[in-house]
């Protein structure tokens, strides 16, 4: 049988992260969120733990950990904070992984060692204006010339492509036809590039603390040799990477759903209604016991999905239940929790109020809910 | 070159509710989460800056029970070198004047020390006196309540506060510093660290490895003794003073009646 403890430096980790999270977001990461501002400060100090290093090998600047390790530590993230979370995730999964996994052993030396210590941060644009689901959708093109790629197109909602300390983005673009199919290939961008502009920020309906940009490519010249793995495989791998990233984002809800939790056991043990404590009711009772079912279920998901992931054995389906079962949990404890929390649910002033807005995200990021339906449903043989 | 020893105790924590046990009024170590102080973290974030900016290395001494080590573990994943940790059942209930004779004894096992960092007073028993004591057996100075430490050679320079001010003090080392919630902000351990920490030495010892008699510690030999206890009333009601244009005297009244003012 399966055993789902963790092991003491994992519990360590989760200790560590937790306590982070508690002590120096928590305080804060409201007035960033109302600002719309980036929190530089906790970015930094997140860095400094190591954080953005987690699953990468020591060589490189990293921590030598797993990518269990980087699920444990979103998901505390996430109990506080989602923006702060998903700008781990995304700077880990989305730009420095795809550099790890397919890169040049030059590419990984220019880049990895400051992506890795959290002092840049790296971005993916994979997503465009005319879609996101359909890789067919993608129009951006780079044609070879002279050594160089000339790129032209534009990315859509491109998560840390704008922050002062972006240093890159890897963008999918079109590099020719292979069998009357459009030929898809991943190309690093360096932030500054003539050429390459990035739009100001998205006003957005949540993850207000994290940086969100579109990006246009006019005429934008960068080496040959910034292709990413091999030329025609670019969609292939980002898909790759994309079933780790689901993992992820499953941790950053479940995270979500459990802070729903949390901001809810203490809101009811405070407040009165009809002369009672409102967590006397049974009405309210039900509804915290079916959010903290859905927080664990969830978890118990994604553990199960990373487990297979760190064996090296498939794990898509998992990981497509466990981000579908995740974004569920996120989006219906946070409307419980809102409700919970009467009028003060809709006071910006409160965690749950934030959770509400950053719940949707999940349901569309990194693969939509409908996309998760139709991996699970393929994945048995559905066609 | 500077070799420190940074004394770390394990405390429930203060979000915990923290009671003392019916049977002999010892610390009902079962009752709450057992954490590192969070003073310690201080003391061991001081010795790691002071080793970061020259040379040496980090011990961690820690007397307490066997669950101690998550303490332990703690300081050596924040980045500290290795550990010693007395643990003995004898060590039971033991006061200020036997747990520092024990340290001074656990401090003849480390090779050389030139100094010796400890948190002002500990969180849960808060007598802080341990320091003072440990620094009079030892024959060393003793710099306490320190918000500043500078280390330069075999001199250590102090900012010492209290309520009376600053006092900068000066002593050669070795020496004993205590320092205070001022000293510094203690950083978080990395994944590294935590992993690191897994295979750094801890000695454990006992008190006989310390050559300390077992009858000299402990609850029966402690100096003082705890007849009884019992949990803090809980906080009544305050009084509402309505302001009808005397609100200020009224308030005054008040403060008389209590004597305090
Ligand atoms: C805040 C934020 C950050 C993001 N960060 C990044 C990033 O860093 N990098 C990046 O590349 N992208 C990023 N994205 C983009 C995100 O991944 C896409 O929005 C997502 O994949 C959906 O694509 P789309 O918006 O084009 O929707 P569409 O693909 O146009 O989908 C529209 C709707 O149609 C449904 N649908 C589509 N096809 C089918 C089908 N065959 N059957 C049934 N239903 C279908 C979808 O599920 C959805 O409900 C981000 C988005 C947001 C909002």
């Amino acid at each position: 049988m399966i055993d789902f403890r963790l092991d003491d430096e994992y519990e360590a980790l989760r200790k560590t992260v937790h306590d982070f999270a508690q002590n120096e977001v928590a305080p804060v990461i409201g007035g960033f969120y109302e600002r719309e501002e980036f929190p530089y400060g906790l970015v930094a100090k997140m860095a400094e733990m190591g954080l953005f290093g987690l699953p990468f090998p020591e060589e490189f600047g990293g921590m030598g950990g797993d990518y269990f390790a980087l699920c444990l530590a979103l998901e505390e993230l996430a109990r506080v904070d989602s923006s702060v979370a998903v700008t781990l995730e995304a700077g880990v999964s989305l730009g420095a992984m795809p550099i790890h996994r397919f890169g040049s052993a030059e590419q990984k030396r220019e880049w990895l060692p400051s992506l890795c210590s959290g002092e840049a941060l790296g971005a993916f644009g994979l997503t465009e204006p005319g879609g996101g689901s359909d890789a067919g959708a993608t129009r951006t093109t780079a044609r070879l010339e002279n050594g160089e790629w000339v790129i032209n197109g534009s990315k859509a909602f491109i998560t840390n492509s704008g922050t002062d300390i972006t240093r890159l983005v890897t963008i999918t673009a079109i590099t020719g036809q292979q069998d009357g199919r459009k030929e898809i290939s991943a190309i690093i961008v360096p932030s500054g590039t003539p050429g390459f502009t990035v739009a100001p920020k998205y006003s957005k309906v949540g993850w207000n603390a994290s940086d969100t940009h579109e990006l246009a490519f006019s005429d934008c010249r960068v080496p040959a040799e910034n292709l990413v793995g091999e030329r025609g495989r670019g969609y292939a791998q980002f898909l790759s990477i994309l079933d780790e990233g689901r993992v992820a984002i499953a941790a950053l809800g479940v995270g979500l759903a459990q802070g729903c939790v949390d901001e809810c056991l203490r809101y009811v043990g405070e407040r009165e209604a009809f002369g009672n404590k409102i967590g006397a009711y049974q009405a309210i009772q039900f509804k915290i016991a079916d959010m903290e079912l859905r927080a664990h279920t969830a978890r118990l998901a994604y553990y199960e999905a990373a487990a297979k992931m760190l064996r090296g054995e498939p794990f898509k389906k998992e990981a497509a239940i466990a981000k579908l079962a995740s974004s569920n949990a996120a989006m219906d404890n946070s409307r419980d929790a809102t409700q919970i929390f009467g009028g003060y649910g809709f006071m910006n002033e409160f965690p749950v109020g934030r959770f509400y807005r950053d719940a949707k995200i999940l349901e569309v990021g990194e693969g939509t809910s409908e996309v998760q339906r139709m991996l699970i449903a393929r994945e048995l043989g559905l066609r | 070159m500077t070799n420190i020893v940074v004394l770390v105790k394990q405390v429930p924590d203060t979000y915990s509710e923290r009671k003392l046990s019916d049977s002999d009024h010892t610390l009902d170590r079962e009752s709450a989460d057992a954490v590192i102080d969070e003073i310690n973290e201080r003391s061991v974030e001081e010795a790691l800056k002071i080793k970061e900016a020259g040379e040496g290395e980090v011990t961690v001494l820690s007397v307490g029970p066997d669950r101690a080590t998550d303490a332990i573990r703690k300081a050596l994943s924040m980045g500290a070198d290795k550990a010693i940790h007395v643990s003995d059942e004898s060590l039971h209930g033991s006061d200020m004047v036997a747990t520092a004779k024990v340290i001074a004894a656990a401090l003849g096992k480390v090779d050389s020390y030139d100094l010796v960092i400890a948190g002002n007073e500990a969180s849960d028993g808060r007598g802080g006196a341990i320091p003072a004591m440990l620094a009079e057996l030892l024959g060393v100075p003793q710099l306490t309540h320190a918000r500043q430490v500078t280390v330069e050679g075999t001199s250590i320079k102090v900012d010492r506060e209290t309520e009376d001010g600053i006092t900068h003090v000066e002593a050669s080392l070795p020496a004993v510093v205590s320092v205070t919630e001022k000293i510094n902000e203690p950083r978080y351990p990395s994944f590294k660290g935590i992993m690191a920490a897994k295979k750094k030495p801890v000695e454990t010892l006992t008190v006989a490895d310390l050559g300390v008699d077992a009858g000299e510690v402990g609850l029966g030999s402690a100096w003082s003794t705890v007849l009884e206890a019992s949990p803090k009333p809980p906080r009544t009601a305050g009084q509402r003073v309505e302001d009808e244009g005397d609100g200020g005297s009224k308030v005054a009244e008040y403060l008389v009646g209590q004597k305090l003012i």
